[in-house]
């Protein structure tokens, strides 16, 4: 018997599971697909929001101040990478200016430090700003994250701890027992006190398993977004247009924490919960969008084109209570924009004010809540590196020549608590690929790695999801 | 990172560019040098390429890429040049140091008299191109699908499409078939195609496989692998063709789709860069802007045939070693070579009248295919040389010698050219 099922690993789910495996409880965490954040969490803008955006009197409003100020923190005892490249929202004439106002009032309501900028000012300070730009808002604390880095912390601290993580096991239904809940998955029967359905885009489905009276219905919102070769870095800030109801917080470009430059997202609401493809309508959507705001975008020194499913709703709002009628079913849903800044705030607010009022909360005797961030070659001085491949020569060894990582990095990646299983997710652990060359060179490595370390023939190891097997068969 | 070793030549790159570099620099006397290949093995992307035709320029007879490979591995074995495998170049500096690591040595850092960069390219990858859909398995560059069948010997798939004409691709087309693949067609966005006309029969005609010049692939589809992609007819402007959507089911999609010269090393230090081919700009000895740093092979511009590499790489090699033999020469001033109509870039793009001591072999391309044509090299107004031509096409790379006593005779800017007869 589980004290608690948490629906989706994302970084709602995981940061949750982390600040529950400090306690004395039967934890599982479960996804249906075949990695950690493989959802939301790998396919959005990257930004540790602060919090100015969110209408007053919303649960976004509530939740991402807060979770953008414990964030640093806690990517320090993570060991993940926390970049502040500070935002700029460029406005371009006087009606755009105007709502600046609006957002420094927010920002000096919240707490959350600015700087106004006039047009000469902004321009100095971005000077790829287009010549349109007449005014910005400097939020100079905002900060970038590798998503994914944080959400795998979160899941290995967790498992650490005791939690159990099922991947690949998609909720197929879930029953009432008389002191809680049967979570149903091809290979399990999870019987459980408590349920927390951290399901993004199919947390509806999730929630109709145990409730007709579901207040939200979700419209995901696909998100399409160009990836620059780091060699070209056209702007040193997160530049944002004024942010509209309509079109959200538009289109941008965030320098990342290694340095390729995002340039999207598109904002097109799909049917298809599954429909993360490109489209040719969205990317010339971002193209043409981004050039109102900053000149000599490089688009031609694109690397990748992706796009990402963001779990918005009707309701415009995170939904995170119980789900009314089914007690002890705790819905943390609609988590879109600004959700990634907002988690560390929303695990707390669930484990505060819901789960709180139906378990006793015990601190855990050693549990451990920090993790050690691995070696990267990239970080360490040519002295450590070296001392490094003396006791290892693994990592003297480049596989990824475009960002220089060793054969070391991603062995210690596969071994670590919720290693890396597949060509993707050594990508998302420790980097090669991310390049220029995009694995053309690395990826045959990669395989053959994984292979080796998993104990299992090259033709078994898949790209991402569990049947995307990249050899076909052996020749000869 | 104490004690910093010093060479004469440090050689960045062990494949067909760097070993014949280094073989050229020890025939010409220089013998303290070092080749650093981040592969286990030297010979570059020859090792993959298992089929023949490699050396009917330089050896008079068709080798396979390995044992075209062989002979230069073989050649500077005997002249003793010290070639350190799994050593990848972390840093150059402009001052000629080179940061490196492996496993035996871990990071050092060591200088040079001259450093040659001969660090080959990568293939564009899907990114670099509008192709929008599913980012499934399935989706390799050419030469990635052609390492997994050719060295770690996978086959990638069964039914299989190719974008890009590039001659990786028709090589993978026929290999892939007799392997036991059925390709179902080769898409070329160009009106023309961008291999070698002996790809095109050899690789395709020969094996039936269809090549649709004016399409390329728009979209890809598949959750997990790649299950089918849309082919488009496009305009003269490369735009798709609404209506000419045509639909494959394929399990695997190979990109030929271009190579780009890997110089990240040569941009962090600022040399001066040919837009064109975006390697970097030399002049006759294949010296960039930064004194005393030396570039050949794929990483300088893009080769169709490893001869020409040899060639240039020890006309390197040879330029590193008169440059080390007398750094303090001045060499006068520097005349440009430049490209004129119908000619995309040349290589190299200066040379010195007034240091002279060499006959000049100038390579370059055409950027679209021309009949009844003649290249015509021009300077100060007047054609110092010119040569018929019956056909050329940009997947070919031409070449044009000027002898030494008309390089010492250049006054001013050289023009080279292609026109057409009428």
């Amino acid at each position: 018997m589980y004290d608690i099922v948490i629906i989706g690993a994302g970084i709602t789910g995981t940061m949750l599971a982390r600040e529950l495996s400090r306690y004395d409880l039967k934890l599982a965490l479960i996804d249906k697909e075949n990695d950690i954040a493989d959802g939301a969490t790998m396919a959005n803008s990257a930004i540790v929001h602060t919090g100015y955006d969110p209408e007053p009197g919303t649960m976004k409003a509530r939740m991402n101040p807060e979770g953008c100020r414990l964030y640093e923190q806690l990517c320090k005892e993570l060991g993940c990478k926390y970049t502040v490249v500070g935002a700029l929202v460029a406005a371009c004439g006087a009606d755009e200016e105007r709502h600046l106002d609006i957002l420094a009032a927010r920002a000096d309501d919240r707490g959350i430090p600015y700087k106004m900028l006039d047009g000469k000012a902004a321009h100095e300070a971005e000077p790829n700003l287009s010549d349109e730009v007449t005014k910005a808002l400097d939020f100079y604390t905002t900060a970038v994250i590798y998503p994914w880095e944080v959400a795998i912390a979160c899941a290995e601290v967790a498992v650490t701890n005791g939690a159990e993580l099922y991947l690949n096991s998609p909720c197929t239904a879930i029953e009432r027992t008389d002191g809680g809940y049967i979570v149903r998955t091809p290979e399990r029967a999870l019987e459980t006190r408590l349920v927390v359905n951290a399901a993004g885009v199919y947390a509806e489905n999730i929630a109709r398993m145990v409730a007709d009276n579901v207040r939200f219905r979700i419209t995901p919102r696909r998100g399409e977004y160009y990836v620059l070769d780091n060699a070209v870095q056209p702007v040193k800030h997160i530049v944002f247009p004024v942010p509209s109801k309509e079109k959200g917080k538009g289109v941008l470009a965030v320098p990342t924490v290694y340095g390729n430059t995002l340039i999207g997202p598109s904002s097109d609401v799909v049917e298809d919960l599954a429909d993360n493809g490109t489209s040719t309508e969205g990317l010339d959507y971002v193209t043409k969008n981004i050039r109102r705001l900053v000149k000599n975008v490089p688009l031609n020194r694109s690397i990748r084109t992706f796009a990402g499913l963001r779990p918005s709703a009707d309701v415009h709002d995170f939904v995170i209570e119980e789900q009314p009628g089914a007690e002890g079913f705790v819905n943390a849903c609609c988590i879109e924009s600004p959700g990634l800044a907002s988690a560390p705030a929303i695990a707390r607010y669930i484990i505060n004010e819901l789960i709180s009022k139906r378990l006793t909360l015990k601190e855990k005797q050693g549990a451990v809540l920090t993790r050690e961030r691995p070696a990267v070659m990239e970080e360490l001085s040519p002295e450590e590196r070296s001392e490094l491949i003396k006791k290892e020569p693994s990592y003297g060894r480049i596989i990824c020549r475009c960002e220089q990582i060793s054969e070391g990095e991603i062995v210690a990646c596969i071994r670590r608590t919720c290693g890396a299983r597949t060509v993707k997710g050594v990508k998302k652990r420790v980097r090669p690929g991310m390049g220029r060359c995009q694995g053309g060179f690395c990826e045959p490595r990669v395989v053959e790695i994984l292979a080796r370390e998993l104990n299992c023939a090259p033709t078994e190891i898949v790209l991402d999801s569990a049947k995307s097997n990249i050899l076909e068969s052996e020749n000869r | 990172m104490s004690d910093m070793k010093h060479y004469e030549a440090i050689i960045i790159g062990g494949g067909s560019a760097g070993l014949a570099a280094a073989v050229s620099l020890k025939e010409n006397g220089i013998s303290d040098i070092v080749v650093l290949e981040k592969d286990g093995e030297a010979g570059g992307i020859l090792q993959q390429c298992i089929h023949n035709g490699f050396g009917l320029q330089t050896f008079k007879e068709q080798l396979s890429g390995p044992a075209y490979a062989e002979r230069f591995i073989k050649k500077a074995t005997e002249l003793g040049v010290t070639v350190k495998t799994d050593t990848m170049v972390t840093k150059l500096g402009a001052d000629k140091t080179v940061e490196y690591v492996n496993a035996e040595e871990g990071c050092v850092k060591a200088s040079a008299d001259a450093v040659i960069l001969a660090v080959g390219c990568y293939e564009r990858p899907r990114g670099a191109i509008t192709m929008t859909g599913d980012r499934c398995a399935g989706v390799y560059t050419a030469g990635q699908a052609q390492k997994y069948l050719n060295i770690d010997g996978y086959l990638v798939g069964k039914r299989v499409f190719i974008l890009g004409s590039g001659d990786i691709g028709l090589i993978m087309a026929r290999r892939m078939t007799l392997e036991g693949a059925k390709v179902l067609g080769v898409a070329e966005i160009m009106p023309y195609s961008n291999g070698l006309p002996r790809n095109i029969k050899q690789c395709l005609e020969d094996f039936d496989i269809p090549l649709f010049l004016s399409h390329t692939v728009t979209k890809t589809f598949g959750k997990d692998r790649l299950e089918r992609i849309e082919l488009v007819k496009v305009d003269e402007n490369k735009n798709p063709i609404a209506g000419s959507e045509q639909y494959f089911d394929v399990d695997t999609l190979l990109l030929s789709i271009g190579l780009i010269p890997e110089n990240h090393l040569s941009d962090e230090i600022g040399i001066t860069m040919d837009r064109s081919t975006k390697g970097p700009v030399v002049d006759d000895r294949y010296m960039t802007s930064c004194e005393g740093i030396f570039a050949c092979g794929n990483g300088l511009h893009v080769h169709d045939l490893v001869d020409f590499v040899t060639l240039q790489a020890a006309r390197a090699g040879k330029g590193a070693a008169e440059y080390i033999r007398d750094k303090s020469k001045q060499r006068g001033e520097a005349v440009r070579v430049s490209a004129g109509e119908n000619v995309g870039y040349t290589v190299p793009s200066f040379v010195h009248p007034t240091d002279a001591a060499d006959d000049v072999e100038f390579f370059f391309r055409v950027n679209q295919p021309l009949e009844n044509a003649v290249i015509k090299v021009m300077s100060g107004g007047a054609e110092i040389r010119s040569i018929k031509k019956k056909k050329i096409i940009p997947s070919e790379m031409e070449r044009v010698l000027l002898k030494k006593d008309v390089i010492a005779g250049l006054s001013g800017e050289v023009t080279i050219s292609v026109e057409v007869l009428s």
